[in-house]
């Protein structure tokens, strides 16, 4: 049985017809071509699939595509303005906070949903906000580095 | 329009079913009512949907409850903390009504999946679900809460202690929706605390206790919970602890008796997260670390 589905997804207006077992990260990737979007276990372990569903961070491999009718989707391809680069991905640069970067995108979408809760987080929120969010090479020092980095970035942009 | 793409590649997906949006509780009784006992109610649907990935559950029809308005709230009413089902473990994570007058929720919420599962997931679901390893099921023993259903024939409260029936069992009837949960109200003298042992974030407990303690102005025990986590089939409430605590000044002898007990008592098997004989330990440890947490915030 099909479902006809109509939602937003980095400010495009998108309209689909799901089956009701297809997985938003399926609709995603694949329906829709937006592959910065990772599938890493498959069992809302890993965070490599975090987007943002009305602005809250989620794990797409476990949310069902027709589920997201209605909703407003932003993945990493829509964080920032074609060619620049949002203060997030900045700071995982200057940081090295990546790499082999499977694990990036999901980290950024979800430091994303934590800066916007807690824009000042201490290094102890940090780790607890991303611990969702598995990387099996840096050792998350960097990354808890960058997502500080662009704490400050923001708090900046804010003033 | 998209047309839409068939998996022609090995990916962990449900098996097929048929998805219902109810848009209210009564919608989605009657959805109930028409599918029987192959519909499963779906709420955050991230204990629901990783079974059905791994085929441990198959439904046929899945009602989407998570649409309903109105069942999202958390307020004090009378003598109780009124919990709508479908208020999200974030919801509750960031309320300053629960980390000021309830930090026994902000203890487990803490510990519970990871922030993006707690986005999604529901208050409701967790305790609905019946699984002895989640959570709330310990935290609901220790505080005696009530469940409120809505069903066929309106709406009845539950009395926790008969709302676990077995092994991923409760009291629900197939449409039966789970609408609120009521807790006592916080008060001078009342204290909770949980805290579980787990491998890594995201992880079921090892073992978890829950603690729940009402002291009146002398320092007796006038009312006490304790509830396990994952160390039974079905969530487990510790009676023979809270007998020995009850109507007494609590000691640090009889503490350590409770912990002793809580290790006595505990069902737990032997699996990849320790033996038999090591849950029993940390249960007593921890058991004996709540009951220190939960009065040091009684007094407060």
């Amino acid at each position: 049985m099909k479902h006809k589905i109509t939602l937003k997804i980095n400010g495009e207006s998108v309209t689909a017809l799901v089956d009701s077992r297809l997985l938003l990260v399926h609709f995603i990737r694949e329906n829709l071509d937006l592959t910065g979007t990772h599938i890493g276990c498959d069992t809302s372990n890993c965070g490599a699939c975090t987007i943002l569903l009305d602005g809250k961070s989620v794990k797409s491999c476990t949310y069902l595509a027709v589920r997201a009718d209605g909703a407003e989707i932003t993945t990493i391809e829509g964080i920032a303005a074609e060619g620049t680069n949002h203060p997030l991905q900045k700071a995982f640069h200057d940081q090295h906070g990546l790499h082999c970067g499977f694990c990036t995108p999901g980290m950024i979408m979800r430091s994303i949903d934590l800066l916007k809760n807690n824009p000042n987080p201490t290094e102890e929120e940090i780790r607890w906000g991303i611990s969702g969010n598995l990387c099996r090479c840096t050792g998350y020092n960097n990354i808890v580095k960058s997502v500080k980095q662009a704490a400050e970035e923001l708090q900046k942009e804010s003033v | 329009m998209i047309t839409p793409y068939i998996n022609t590649y090995k990916i962990m997906i449900p098996s097929n079913f048929i998805y219902h949006k109810a848009t209210s509780v009564k919608d989605a009784i009657a959805l109930s009512q028409t599918h029987g006992e192959e519909a499963k109610f779906m709420s955050g649907g991230h204990s629901l949907l990783p079974m059905m990935k791994l085929r441990f559950a198959t439904p046929e029809h899945i009602i989407d409850i998570s649409k309903i308005d109105g069942l999202s709230y958390i307020k004090e009413d009378g003598d109780f903390l009124k919990i709508g089902a479908l208020t999200t473990q974030s919801e509750m994570e960031h309320s300053s009504k629960i980390k000021e007058n309830y930090p026994i929720f902000s203890d487990a919420i803490k510990l519970t999946a990871d922030p993006s599962v707690r986005n999604v997931g529901t208050i409701g679901g967790n305790i609905a679900h019946g699984d002895a390893a989640n959570d709330q099921p310990a935290l609901m023993l220790a505080m005696r809460a009530i469940i409120i259903a809505e069903g066929v024939d309106g709406r009845r409260s539950i009395p926790i202690d008969e709302f676990f029936q077995g092994f991923y069992m409760t009291a629900l009837e197939p449409t039966d929706v789970l609408v609120e949960i009521q807790i006592p109200k916080s008060k001078k003298g009342s204290g909770g605390a949980y805290h579980k042992v787990e491998r890594k974030v995201g992880d079921y407990a090892t073992a978890g206790v829950a603690v729940y303690l009402q002291l009146d102005n002398n320092g007796v025990c006038q009312e006490i919970g304790i509830g396990l986590t994952n160390v039974s089939a079905v969530p487990m409430r510790l009676e023979r602890g809270e007998e020995l605590l009850k109507g007494k000044k609590i000691t640090e002898d009889l503490i350590e008796q409770v912990g002793v007990v809580a290790s006595e008592d505990c069902e737990p098997t032997s699996d990849l997260r320790g033996s038999e004989a090591y849950k029993r330990s940390i249960v007593n440890t921890i058991t004996k670390r709540m009951l220190h947490a939960a009065l040091e915030r009684a007094k407060k």
